[in-house]
């Protein structure tokens, strides 16, 4: 059986784009040729501390983690394992756990601890309390 | 990496420009499988293994009309053993959900390397970026006259064995017809002839070589088999060939070379394969035996590969399942970048098969080839037993085991493995007892599942071993085995331990309750109590080395905080597994699913009408009644489980945490004419009293109104059972999972009160004592029945007492997650999706 969410509402955010971001396509890969441009896709305070929350940055999926220690992490948000929904995943200081089969991604690299292949990682930080990532 | 064959450079030349998705333009690289065979199948389902669904748009070509097949199991199904359903492999219909183009039926002609274009057939040109051949093998037909009609086709009664056409056609010959010649005495023909002797057919077997299975068996033991062969019944023609099919309208015998006729109205041709390799001639590849490649598995063009019984790798060509699977893993790797410089060495081969009912093992050489060569032989021919080794520089280099294969463990290991020789050599063929369970994980072909939930196979396993990781818990972290239902953690560790050669490490953590604090649960729970720590947080600050979180860790701490707190857990929603976050089950696509409490599977007409407009509401994809006589609605999205739940207005079912889920119960005496026992009241009054308490691992429980059963509460971690005159048999330990395991009786009773505080005091007994994701059916067993009862029957007052107040401690705590998170978040963003604004990814499905 398939579900598809074709009427998914759009992912709610408490910050205006920043002008210049550019409208695109939501796709499950990063925009094609462009690289590095930053995109708001929320407040920090969506995350809360610890967990993981998704994101669309620039048509691109992301999943974003703020740790306990304050630091933030983006990856892409379906696992290249079997698309489990990375966001809903649990995760520490070393690495991400996908909810779906708990492959565990390291943070480091974005390399699989145990046989999946590898997670995209993005940059993101927190500007004035803007969740800013990198696509 | 050699060098690559042909001179040309190596690495990918394909110039591959991205359109816009905004255009409709399928960006993906275009991969096109040529032969659709198990290697072929297999390659893509590597491929799709890695994600490679994502970077390819792939077609496969495949002669045959059919999805994918099975061939090894071609002789059982010609045998009846097997139905021709049973061996398919991959269906038409997998294709399609996996979003691959099968041309089933479509040949290929040829390839234009330059062009990059595949010419079928049927005319149609298709382009690609990247290009496999695996166009298999095909029956080899030794020259003889007559055997074919004027238009070249095989005459009428005379059979290839290679597909399943083949073996269609044969079995309905098979049913007409008396006798048969199977031309071929290695294994595929004496599989071919036992399996028609089954079906009644007299059957003769023409070999041309001097003994049978020339290729894999010595003379003796070539030998000893053809004797138990022929006491089967089957006639064995050595050292001479067919010359002649005798015709003209249809076969009606054979010649020999020595002139003898013998009469057969079916003549099965099973004398050995030839790659096909007229496609890669044909588009000017390098071709010897078979398709020339490198350790990477390219041709001469370094965008066309070659994998299976076509492709000729250092000068070998196999047929044999074991490499193909090997070789397929390589190019997977390598066409998805998974691992850029994975290569492919050769394999050693060993086979272990049952050859018309004779058990046959053999691996490397059967004969000595240098004066220093060891060879060790005994030969029992009426028996039918016959056994040799060939050991060179100490180190096992061919062993042959035929009609007694009880010594394959050890020989393969040391085969395989190159593992130190006992210095008595005899040792090596009798006298072995390694012990039942090394011997089965030896045989165990690489390519067996050992863990079916995550797909890992015995050779990941070993591989893993080999990369340097000796202990079994890391074998497991490293693969995922054993992490799925669990059942199969014996045979992993049993692999690890065979793998390891003896030299598997201890997991110092594995008396740690969680991997992340190097505590055994009674002193955690110790250390929690003394200092006062309420929090998964804390409890790394002041536990952990280092005060380091730990992800894996955090869900089985979250729970014994629950266990030893009650109420008064400080409770941390990253903690928690993402199920215990929405208080629903994750599905494979991402949704989740609602289980509305239905105690004891007892429901009204309101209910179901109240869940039929949720249903309806929500476009539930599915409802099902689950196993624990339950409704499920699945497929639900995350953000959608707050207002269901309110619209619902029913507690949670728990059908989610490692908690106590449900209770099942038969009617009892409501309407049945046997029951004993109301035991659809007590099932009731079980769940209301132990609904949602966490502990170790799921706990479901089952009242039944008489020993009939109805609600199998025999195989549950609490089953109880009505036996008559109010009393009340308490059984414990019992699963029909992933385990099935008949509970132990811990007690009868003569009060269903008498069932609540027993059940009671067990639960908490093994929610105090158990490992993480310790199952009741694991826990009972290892900790002894004995032991359970003298704590929970025989306890002192003190130890009583005490376990009647911790579990009183959790049901006084239980709050219905559902009216609580529904109304009030408990976090930003808990229930906002995780994958927005596009369909769910597809997740492919071995």
């Amino acid at each position: 059986m398939s579900v598809t969410h074709s009427d998914t509402p759009a992912a709610p955010t408490t910050a205006p784009p920043k002008a210049g971001t550019p409208a695109t396509e939501v796709t499950d890969g990063p925009a094609a040729g462009g690289a590095g441009v930053p995109h708001v896709v929320g407040r920090v305070d969506d995350v809360p501390p610890g967990e993981g929350r998704a994101f669309v940055a620039g048509g691109v999926q992301v999943a974003v983690f703020r740790l306990r220690d304050g630091s933030l992490h983006a990856t892409q948000a379906a696992c290249p394992h079997s698309g489990g929904p990375l966001a809903d995943g649990q995760t520490d200081a070393a690495v991400l756990v996908c909810p779906l089969h708990l492959y565990a991604f390291r943070w480091s690299d974005g390399t699989c601890t145990g046989a999946a292949p590898p997670v995209r990682l993005f940059p993101v930080h927190d500007e004035d309390g803007a969740l800013v990532v990198t696509v | 990496m050699t060098a690559v064959l042909g001179g040309r450079p190596a690495g990918v030349s394909t110039l591959h420009f991205a359109m816009d998705d905004a255009d409709g333009v399928d960006t993906r690289q275009r991969l096109v499988v040529v032969g659709n065979g198990m290697a072929g199948a297999r390659v893509v389902e590597e491929v799709l293994e890695r994600g490679g669904g994502e970077q390819f748009a792939i077609t496969v070509f495949g002669e045959e009309p059919h999805g994918n097949y099975n061939r090894i199991m071609l002789s059982h199904v010609l045998a009846g053993e097997e139905h021709e359903d049973d061996i398919v492999l991959n269906s038409h219909d997998w294709y399609a959900d996996q979003g691959v183009t099968l041309r089933a039926g479509v040949r290929v002609d040829r390839i234009d390397t330059h062009a990059k274009i595949v010419y079928a057939a049927d005319g149609t040109t298709t382009g690609y970026d990247q290009l496999v051949l695996a166009t298999g093998s095909r029956s080899f037909i030794p020259p003889m006259t007559g055997l074919y009609t004027a238009d070249e086709q095989l005459l009428p009664g005379v059979f290839g064995f290679r597909t399943i056409d083949d073996t269609r056609a044969m079995l309905a010959a098979a049913a007409e017809h008396e006798r048969a010649i199977v031309v071929g005495g290695g294994l595929l023909g004496l599989e071919a002839a036992r399996a028609l002797q089954g079906h009644g057919l007299q059957v003769e077997v023409v070999h041309a070589g001097t003994h049978l299975m020339n290729q894999q068996l010595s003379a003796e033991a070539g030998a000893i088999l053809e004797h138990s062969v022929e006491a089967l019944g089957i006639t064995v023609h050595l050292a001479t060939r067919t010359t002649e099919a005798i015709g003209p309208d249809r076969v009606r015998g054979v010649v020999l070379a020595d002139g003898r006729a013998i009469d057969a109205d079916m003549l099965v041709i099973a004398a050995g394969i030839r790659p096909v390799t007229e496609v890669a001639l044909l588009s000017g590849l390098e071709v010897e035996r078979g398709v020339v490649v490198d350790d990477q598995l390219r041709t001469d063009d370094p965008d066309v590969y070659a994998v299976g019984e076509c492709a000729q790798h250092r000068g070998e060509l196999y047929g044999l399942v074991a490499p193909v699977w090997e070789q397929a893993r390589v190019l997977a790797d390598l066409l998805t970048g998974t691992d850029p410089d994975a290569e492919y060495h050769g394999s050693r081969t060993a086979t272990k098969l049952k050859v018309a009912g004779v058990d046959v093992a053999t691996m490397g050489i059967n004969r000595p080839e240098r004066d220093t060569d060891e060879f060790l032989v005994i030969s029992e021919p009426r028996r039918g037993v016959h056994l040799s080794v060939v050991v060179r520089d100490d180190k096992l280099i061919g062993a042959t085991l035929l009609g007694d294969t009880r010594k394959v463990a050890f020989l393969t290991q040391a085969f395989d493995r190159g593992t130190p020789l006992p210095a008595e050599r005899i040792r090596l063929l009798v006298d072995l007892s390694d012990g039942a369970a090394e011997v089965g994980v030896a045989e165990l072909p690489g390519d067996s599942q050992v863990c079916n939930c995550n797909g890992v196979t015995k050779q990941a396993l070993v591989d893993t071993v080999k990369a340097g990781t000796t202990s079994v818990g890391g074998c497991m972290d490293a693969t995922r085995a054993g992490k799925g239902c669990g059942s199969c953690k014996l045979l992993v560790k049993q692999v690890v331990e065979w793998a390891a050669d003896g030299d598997v490490t201890e997991d110092a953590s594995a008396s740690w309750y969680v991997p992340g604090i190097p505590l055994a649960k009674p002193e955690l729970i110790a250390a929690i109590r003394d200092q006062q720590l309420r929090s998964v947080s804390a409890v790394f600050t002041a536990l952990a080395p280092g005060g380091e979180e730990d992800a894996k860790s955090k869900m089985g701490l979250t729970s014994l905080l629950r266990l030893v707190w009650g109420a008064e857990y400080e409770q941390e929603n990253d903690a928690k597994f993402i199920n215990d976050r929405v208080h629903g089950n994750i599905q494979r696509d991402g949704t989740f699913s609602v289980v509305p409490q239905m105690k004891g599977g007892v429901t009204t007409a309101a209910q179901l009408r109240t869940i039929a407009d949720v249903a309806e509401k929500y476009e539930v994809p599915m409802i099902k009644v689950t196993g624990g006589q339950r409704i499920d609605l699945l497929g639900v999205r995350k953000e959608d489980l707050p207002a269901m739940w309110a619209d619902l207005g029913m507690p949670s079912g728990y059908a989610y945490g490692k908690s106590m889920r449900t209770v099942k119960t038969c009617v009892g005496t409501d309407f049945c004419r046997f029951g004993l026992g109301d035991s659809t009241q007590l099932g009731i009054d079980l769940e209301t009293r132990f609904q949602g308490i966490e502990s170790p691992a799921k706990i479901k429980m089952a009242v039944v109104g008489c020993p009939r059963n109805c609600a199998e509460a025999y195989v549950k971690d609490v089953g109880v059972v009505a036996v008559g005159n109010g009393r009340w048999e308490v059984y414990v330990g019992g699963a029909a999972g992933a385990s099935v395991r008949k509970g132990d009786l811990l007690a009868t009773v003569d009060s269903p009160a008498a069932v609540m505080q027993l059940t009671g005091r067990f639960v908490q007994y093994y929610r105090e004592n158990a490992s993480w994701l310790e199952r009741t059916y694991d826990f009972v067993p290892r900790v002894g029945l004995d032991q359970v009862k003298a704590v929970v029957l025989d306890g002192s007052a003190e130890v009583l007492a005490d376990l009647d107040a911790g579990i009183q401690r959790s049901i006084d705590a239980y709050t219905d997650p559902w009216g609580q998170d529904g109304t009030q978040p408990a976090t930003p963003g808990q229930f906002r999706t995780a994958l927005p604004l596009v369909d769910l990814p597809k997740v492919p499905v071995r």
